[in-house]
């Protein structure tokens, strides 16, 4: 009995040894486009309650503009938008999850700020929404416009930063500010429409999300002021070169797409063309898809199977979509917007 | 034919690696170096994984400007000036603020519900059990979620308040109270107080040794009483009432100015209160079991009833019992707390590792920082609990 209580402590204190290297050993860096081949799935975090941007629909899959983006980069490296695990985030533990490799791309509606891109070791890679924070109101309180808040709760969600634009303004005003925080954009809703407080605050696209959501969405005004701006888009991890630039020229194809008009309908025919910046795009002339780290056909596979921007926009948020929001400073830089992709050559 | 063993010799010589007391030395100290060994490379391994991926890391955050603002605030917040250090210590007084109150309310419901589970009317003891087991089996944070519901429907709207004369207004933003400003010469009528809380101790001292000695009985509630608050009274009206009040006033949205009791506070404290009162009537319950019934028996035989029994020979004895049990009820309470980030109260956890956290992404800081405050608090608590019980303790002669 002795003995054998002798060689299982010295068993147990070899496998506590094995342990230790291990977790040593785990501090390598992964490239991140290999890890992701290897998976056979991306994995990509995104909102989970936002209509319009990342939402799982009653059979259980994911639509919005954001999760076109990953569904663009799973096209580009898969030829197939379905291989995309989506793990739904909070605004609270969306740069942690990033961060510590549990999702490979961050598209959850998060605004590009310089402390995120530095200080939190993220890299955003471009904007593929133009927005700005907005308030709610309630139609009967007879309010026109944000600078007669005064005084009014505001309910926000914590963590973001509508919560210190939501300050800055009131303070900029001299208005008193009496703000209620939760946790997530749910329970913050829910005590708006419960009349804890006067008003809502979010970006404005979240504000015509939401608004779908109430009781009675037309008892509810979006007021007119924007107090900042919000350039929302995807975020990578530092450190790996080719991943940002794969996810960042990802949405810049899709823009191109929008430019040059070739969408998921007529994709097939522009392969054909013999314009010399179609031909770039689609791969037949050149190694732009090579020297990214993927196929020749990567842009092409993007719009065959997602969409060009202005097709994953109209579908996701604007006409196409009960949101219905105007495409304002989304528009393509020659159409009156400043979505501008720089070109594939 | 018996084997004549040697008595008185000594034991047989061993190497000393099979020696039974080196052998559970060396496993010991292997075991130490394997531990302290697994602590230094995961310590390690997360320092690189921060560098390497730039992350900010080190205590600088903390004096730099929060940017944002705290519904509940007990020491002075501003958004614009005020920093996460701040934020920290507002986060920290409202959980302490919300755990000391909640801690006071649930042990006395306990000490009631316990006390009533064992009534001899039928009634009150089912009413008690029911009330036990309901409570016990649902998920704490249901319940509060239950309740800052239910106190939200509850209330009326801000246009509909309800008015209460002498300025105080309740609506579903919260109870607002007239606060009272201090004015000069009011600290005689604090030193007044504690001179009156004083007194009454000592004339409770007093009492008790005079009943000690002669059984002459002393009325201590009412001397008590009189002093703790009339001798503060008598000095405010010498003073010429230093005191004014702020009263609150309907604004366009709010009520505005006098003292604001926030609906989510109201719902934290009734749901942990109610929650942990049901674990405490079983603690109590338990308690007042373990007495032996001839304590009980030998006090009826003295003529003593029902209830001074119980307050004077059962509750006592029970204590020894009760104790150890009720500071782990203490310790859940403070830590269940943190469950006010789902109802928006803004208590350590959603201001700090919430907000904090959020807007500077030095997760292991902050929540290490967390970490260390909840353990100090649960172990400060348990300390005073079992000083306390030190003192009653069973001391055999």
């Amino acid at each position: 009995m002795k003995r054998f209580a002798s060689m299982l402590a010295l068993a147990l204190v070899v496998c506590m040894l094995a342990l230790a290297l291990v977790v040593c050993a785990q501090s390598a860096s992964a490239q991140t486009l290999k890890a992701v081949t290897d998976r056979g799935m991306l994995n990509c975090g995104a909102n989970g309650t936002l209509a319009g941007f990342g939402l799982p629909d009653a059979q259980g899959k994911w639509t919005g503009l954001d999760v076109d983006i990953c569904r663009a980069v799973a096209a580009a490296i898969f030829n197939d938008a379905n291989k995309v695990k989506f793990v739904p985030l909070s605004a609270k533990d969306r740069f942690t999850a990033l961060q510590s490799g549990e999702v490979d791309v961050l598209v959850r509606n998060t605004t590009w700020t310089s402390s995120r891109d530095t200080s939190l070791g993220l890299n955003f890679t471009g904007v593929d929404y133009y927005d700005g924070q907005g308030f709610m109101v309630r139609k009967a309180l007879k309010v026109n416009s944000a600078l007669e808040l005064g005084d009014a709760s505001v309910c926000v969600q914590q963590g973001t930063t509508t919560e210190l634009n939501l300050a800055d303004f009131f303070h900029a005003h001299n208005m008193k500010l009496k703000s209620v925080t939760f946790a997530t954009a749910n329970e913050a809703v829910k005590a708006y429409d419960a009349g804890r407080c006067d008003a809502y605050t979010t970006d404005a696209s979240g504000l015509y999300a939401e608004r779908l959501r109430l009781a009675n969405a037309n008892d509810h005004i979006v007021l007119p002021e924007i107090i900042s701006k919000e350039p929302l888009g995807p975020a990578v991890r530092h450190g790996d070169d080719q991943w940002f630039d794969i996810v960042k020229w990802v949405l810049f194809a899709m823009i191109n797409a929008e430019e040059l008009g070739i969408t998921q309908a007529n994709v097939g025919e522009m392969t054909k063309s013999t314009n010399p910046e179609i031909k770039r795009f689609v791969g037949t002339e050149g190694n732009y898809g090579e020297q990214l780290g993927l196929s020749k056909d990567w842009a092409v596979r993007i719009v065959k199977l997602v969409g060009n921007y202005g097709e994953s926009f109209e579908r996701n948020v604007g006409q196409g979509s009960p949101l219905k929001i105007d495409r304002g400073l989304n528009k393509l830089w020659n159409k009156g917007g400043i979505q501008y992709a720089p070109p594939v050559r | 034919m018996s084997i004549d063993l040697p008595t008185g010799s000594p034991p047989a010589r061993v190497a000393f690696y099979n020696d039974p007391k080196v052998r559970s030395i060396a496993y010991q100290v292997a075991l130490c170096a394997v531990i302290g060994f697994l602590v230094y490379a995961a310590a390690r391994n997360a320092i690189a994984n921060l560098e390497r991926a730039h992350i900010a890391s080190g205590f600088g955050f903390w004096n730099t400007t929060a940017g944002f603002d705290i519904s509940q605030a007990l020491i002075q917040f501003d958004s614009q000036t005020s920093s996460y250090g701040r934020a920290f210590w507002v986060g920290l007084l409202n959980t302490l603020l919300v755990a000391s109150i909640g801690i006071v309310i649930a042990t006395i419901l306990g000490f009631i519900i316990g006390i009533a589970r064992l009534s001899k009317n039928w009634l009150v003891a089912k009413v008690a059990a029911g009330y036990v087991e309901t409570i016990r089996n649902i998920p704490l944070l249901l319940q509060l979620l239950f309740w800052y519901n239910a106190v939200l429907k509850a209330l009326p709207e801000f246009r509909e308040s309800f008015v209460i004369p002498g300025g105080i207004y309740l609506n579903n933003r919260g109870l607002f109270i007239p606060q009272p400003i201090f004015k000069d010469g009011f600290g005689w009528v604090l030193i007044a107080l504690a001179a009156g809380v004083i007194g009454a101790i000592a004339f409770y001292v007093w009492a008790r040794k005079r009943q000690e000695q002669t059984g002459q009985q002393a009325p201590v509630f009412s001397v008590g009483l009189a002093l703790v608050i009339g001798l503060p009274l008598v000095v405010l009206a010498l003073a010429g009432f230093p005191l004014a009040f702020e009263f609150p006033a309907a604004g366009r949205f709010n009520i505005n100015g006098g003292i604001e009791i926030l609906p989510e506070f109201a719902a934290l404290l009734f749901g942990l209160s109610i929650y942990t009162a049901a674990f405490i009537a079983e603690v109590v319950r338990a308690g007042i079991l373990a007495v032996s019934r001839g304590q009980t028996e030998a006090a009826y035989s003295l003529g003593l009833r029902a209830r001074p029994t119980l307050r004077l020979i059962v509750v006592p004895q029970a204590m020894r019992v009760i104790i150890p049990p009720l500071t782990s009820q203490y310790l859940n309470l403070t830590k269940n707390s943190t469950l006010a980030v789902a109802i928006g109260y803004p208590d350590l956890v959603q201001v700090f590792t919430g907000t904090v956290l959020n807007q500077t992404g030095q997760a292991v800081e902050v929540v290490a920082i967390t970490m260390a405050v909840y353990l100090t608090i649960s172990l400060a608590t348990s300390l005073l609990m079992n000083i306390y019980n030190s003192r009653i303790a069973l001391v055999e002669r």
